[in-house]
């Protein structure tokens, strides 16, 4: 009992964070408010809005009043920003207009929420008839020509400017209703709903609750577009002379200077400036929310071409005086680092392993998750992703010292010295193309081969796999084939270029066991078939034991142990290689378990 | 009535789409789960456990049949008596991050079972924390977000929802399949340490047999959605008596190279075009 306490221990502790190293659980509030890019734009909006709705308080002159004996005036000490061409004071209007301008919005939003959200939460969550006759609804309105009907309704009302907003409100509905049904959608289909589902929470308390919480953060960042978006609409509409010309409104200031455009230009820019500048306050607003609530994770940096050519040139300097390893060895990696670059530091993943494959040989390289095993690997391969760098005292491959290589003929071993088999075959296949298409091409361009020949010989490798059928097959897309038949496929374009190794990475985890029988022994066969060295990299000790000659033991980016297999498996040295083992050793049965008082936490060696 | 199963599927039938796309996921299943109990079913992805599973949890529709959870037929219940049978009938799904809203405290998550049953979040805070402790987790975590947790640790904190009511059946659905291997031993022998303690029932569905082995007392090996054989636990992991169950069996490499090499001559016997 107490192994397992212990046990549990060790997994459950190590992952205790200091409070200061999780900034990604400050809300999303805190997160806003101390980024220059989310308080500057709210201060604006907010600032903006006082001003507007204070308008009376200020002793401002009166909007309305025209005096065309200080008519086109320039910005002077009585007019802040000057008078427009009846004389009336242009700051005046520009502050009163903000009033018609928030209130416009204001009317927007509401209508459009209120015709958009719960619709989108009734038609992604039910479906059916209720999510068609909806969508339907908000195609048609997303079809009809917007600024065509609200000008015929501003006709119709006599130019009622509520009215007219709420129109347009009715228009914006389907972008909210598009953004809350799909959002739903994606939430529903979460495993946490259906657990909420059984743990006998009501419909209303699922979307109230769980959903609400998921879909609020994109309604809020539509909203900050939307008022964008509507505050434009309304003053083009204004533009276009719909509304009071008398009453102060942004568009209203900027349609009559529109008039006197070649006399007095400067009319128009308090008001368009002004506009610009409270539509790109809610664009930068948006933009911010959406980063802060979309994207928890650190970003990766991207490291330049100068950075990796001065990185690599680093590397080859130092590995072209490493010596040549034994002949008898295909892959020898020395030294090998991996390290990641993140926008605010560098993270080494790999700490300097050590990994040496046979000719002829199969080495299975053995680790759980973040063991940096697939990441040596991809290492080796030349194919860490961009913010990712290798360093190493020196990796050879079949008597070539790669680092020294340069980048173009490094690729080219690719397909012909090294064939690579992934993880997860059916995203390795392009789903655009048939299969044939696939394993066709590059035995074209890799292999040099006419169309016809490159055709007869991907029938053949597929025979060659275990698929019956060849010719049905090649006219697949990947889509139309199962897990195995992906993995049998991309193992027939790994060894179509007779490599001298092969790299597979996990080639059966996402596989059932009865087809992970079939690849291994497919990989099996072929290996000896031709003579290849393999590298298959698994967590299982139990492929381990199926496959491999000789076993490396990685955890927490360095190696634990290596050695022959026959050797590890009798006495491994170390203890995390033995828990490994013993992981996928044959364990007691419940019943004796139960029967034998054996305690739940026993060792599980020794069993029946 | 003592000896009465808890649970009993008769006859169960589920179908997928409809018209030429229909697909049959379960047909005629039968079996049967009594109080204190871990059955295991196992098979390849597509022979439908995940399908029986939802269907025992009222997540999916069948077309025939019967599931009958202490003595009352539960498929046609009105919503709210099914919710009521929320407080027996719980779950552990096999994703440990998408199974956790990543919206809500951990100590919100385990409390809102509680709260549909009419509590207070504050009373139900005691309760949270000492479930927290009883899956080896410090009570202290109670306001942490489900991403500062591992994998693991997310699998030990839905195990603490799915018990917190003190159900009478887990639906456990490839509950350590996503974990790695050392992490996978310590949460079956928390599930054991928690059956024992409680009493509790297990629907433990899995495609590892060695995982099933452990915890499960007796199998059913479901292949494409009929049950091809059932049995005690021990039997059905060393020498099942159907072709299919056998190939299942042989398939599953050991952690041996001379056993596993043994095992993988079985298999070339029994192996059949299947592939």
């Amino acid at each position: 009992m107490s192994e397992t306490v212990a046990l549990a221990t060790a997994e459950v502790l190590p992952a205790v964070q200091p409070a200061e190293a999780r900034p990604q659980n400050r809300s999303v509030a805190f997160r806003f408010l101390t980024q220059p890019g989310g308080w500057i734009p709210l201060l604006l909006v907010l600032a903006i809005l006082v001003l507007a709705f204070g308008a009376p308080l200020w002793g401002l002159q009166d909007p309305m009043h025209i005096d065309p004996r200080v008519a086109d005036q320039a910005p002077s000490a009585d007019h802040w920003l000057g008078t427009d061409s009846t004389g009336r004071d242009l700051w005046s209007r520009l502050v009163w207009g903000g009033q018609d301008a928030f209130r416009g919005a204001a009317i927007v939003l509401v209508v459009a929420l209120i015709l958009g959200v719960p619709t989108g939460l009734i038609a992604g969550y039910h479906g059916g008839l209720a999510d068609g006759l909806l969508g339907w609804v908000s195609d048609v309105l997303m079809s009809l020509p917007s600024i065509i009907i609200l000008l015929i309704v501003a006709g119709l009302t006599h130019q009622n400017a509520d009215v007219l907003m709420a129109a347009m409100g009715v228009f914006m509905a389907p972008g909210y209703f598009r953004l809350t049904r799909s959002s739903t959608i994606a939430v529903r289909a979460e495993p946490y709903i259906d657990a909420a589902r059984v743990a006998g929470i009501s419909h209303t308390r699922i979307v109230f609750v769980h959903i609400w919480r998921v879909i609020a953060a994109p309604i809020v960042i539509q909203t900050a577009m939307t008022i964008g978006v509507a505050l434009g609409m309304q003053a083009g509409l204004q533009i276009l002379g719909v509304g009071d010309s008398q009453a102060p409104s942004w568009g209203g200031m900027m349609s009559s200077a529109m008039g006197s455009l070649r006399t007095n230009a400067w009319l128009i820019v308090p008001p368009a400036a002004m506009l610009g500048l409270v539509i790109a306050a809610f664009a930068i607003m948006g933009a911010r929310l959406g980063e802060i609530t979309g994207n928890r994770s650190e970003k990766a940096k991207h490291l330049t071409r100068a950075e990796k050519a001065e990185l690599a040139g680093a590397a080859a300097a130092r590995a072209a005086e490493a010596t040549q390893p034994n002949q008898d060895l295909m892959v020898a990696v020395k030294g090998l680092k991996v390290t990641y670059a993140t926008a605010k530091a560098r993270v080494e993943v790999v700490h300097g392993v050590d990994l040496a494959v046979r000719k002829g040989e199969v080495l299975g390289l053995v680790g759980e998750s973040g063991s940096g095993k697939s990441q040596s690997i991809f290492a080796l391969l030349g194919l860490l992703a961009g913010n990712g760098y290798a360093e190493a005292e020196a990796i050879w491959v079949d008597g070539q010292n790669v680092l020294t290589l340069p980048a173009a003929k490094r690729r080219a071993l690719l397909g012909r010295t090294i064939g690579y088999v992934p993880q997860e075959p059916i995203s390795n296949l392009d789903p655009m193309y048939t299969i044939g298409h696939q394993l066709v091409e590059p035995m074209r361009k890799v292999l040099g081969m006419g169309k016809a020949e490159a055709r007869a010989y991907a029938l053949e490798l597929l025979a060659r796999v275990g698929i019956e059928d060849p010719a049905r097959v090649m006219g697949l897309h990947p889509h139309e084939v199962s897990g195995g038949m992906a993995q049998r496929v991309l193992i027939a374009g790994a060894v179509a270029g007779h490599p001298k190794v092969i790299v597979a990475d996990e080639p059966t985890t996402a596989l059932d066991v009865t087809v992970q029988a079939e690849v291994l022994e497919l990989l099996r066969e072929l290996q000896r078939e031709q003579g290849m060295a393999l590298v298959i990299v698994t967590h299982n000790f139990g492929v381990v034991a199926d496959i491999a000659d000789t076993v490396t033991v990685m955890k927490d980016g360095l190696v634990v142990e290596s050695g022959a297999v026959g050797s590890i498996f009798a006495h491994a040295a170390d203890p995390y290689t033995r828990e490994l083992i013993e992981a996928s050793s044959k364990t007691p049965s419940r019943a004796a378990l139960d029967e034998g008082g054996v305690g739940a936490g026993a060792p599980a060696k020794g069993g029946v | 009535m003592a000896d009465a199963p808890l649970l009993e599927v008769n006859d169960l039938s589920l179908d997928y789409g409809r018209g030429k796309s229909l697909f049959r996921a379960l047909d005629h299943v039968s079996l049967e789960i009594h109080r204190g109990e871990c059955l295991g079913l196992v098979g390849e992805s597509g022979s439908g456990k995940s399908t029986l599973g939802k269907a025992i949890l009222g997540l999916a529709q069948s077309v025939g049949g019967e599931i009958v959870f202490d003595g009352r037929e539960i498929q046609r219940l009105p919503p709210p008596m099914r919710r009521r049978l929320a407080k027996d009938l719980q779950v552990i799904f096999q994703d440990p991050y998408g199974s956790l809203s990543p919206a809500m405290t951990i100590g919100r998550i385990l409390a809102e079972p509680l709260r549909v049953g009419g509590m207070r979040y504050e009373q139900a805070k005691t309760a949270v924390g000492e479930m927290l402790e009883r899956v080896s987790l410090p009570r202290e975590w109670i306001d942490r977000y489900p991403s500062e947790f591992s994998g693991g640790q997310r699998q030990r904190i839905a195990i603490a929802r799915a018990l917190i009511r003190q159900p009478r059946l887990i639906v456990c659905d490839e509950p350590v399949s996503a974990l790695d291997v050392t992490t996978q031993s310590t949460i079956i022998d928390l599930l054991i340490e928690l059956q024992r303690e409680t009493g509790v029932a297990y629907l433990f569905i899995s495609h590892d047999l060695a995982v099933v082995r452990r915890i499960c007392h007796r199998v059913a090996v479901l292949f494409k959605g009929q049950i091809v054989e059932q049995g005690g636990g021990e039997k059905m992991t060393t020498n099942p008596d159907h072709p299919y169950s056998k190939r299942l069996l042989m398939a599953s490499p050991v952690a041996d190279p001379t056993e596993q090499a043994r095992r993988r001559e079985a298999w070339l016997q029994v192996r059949t075009g299947q592939a």
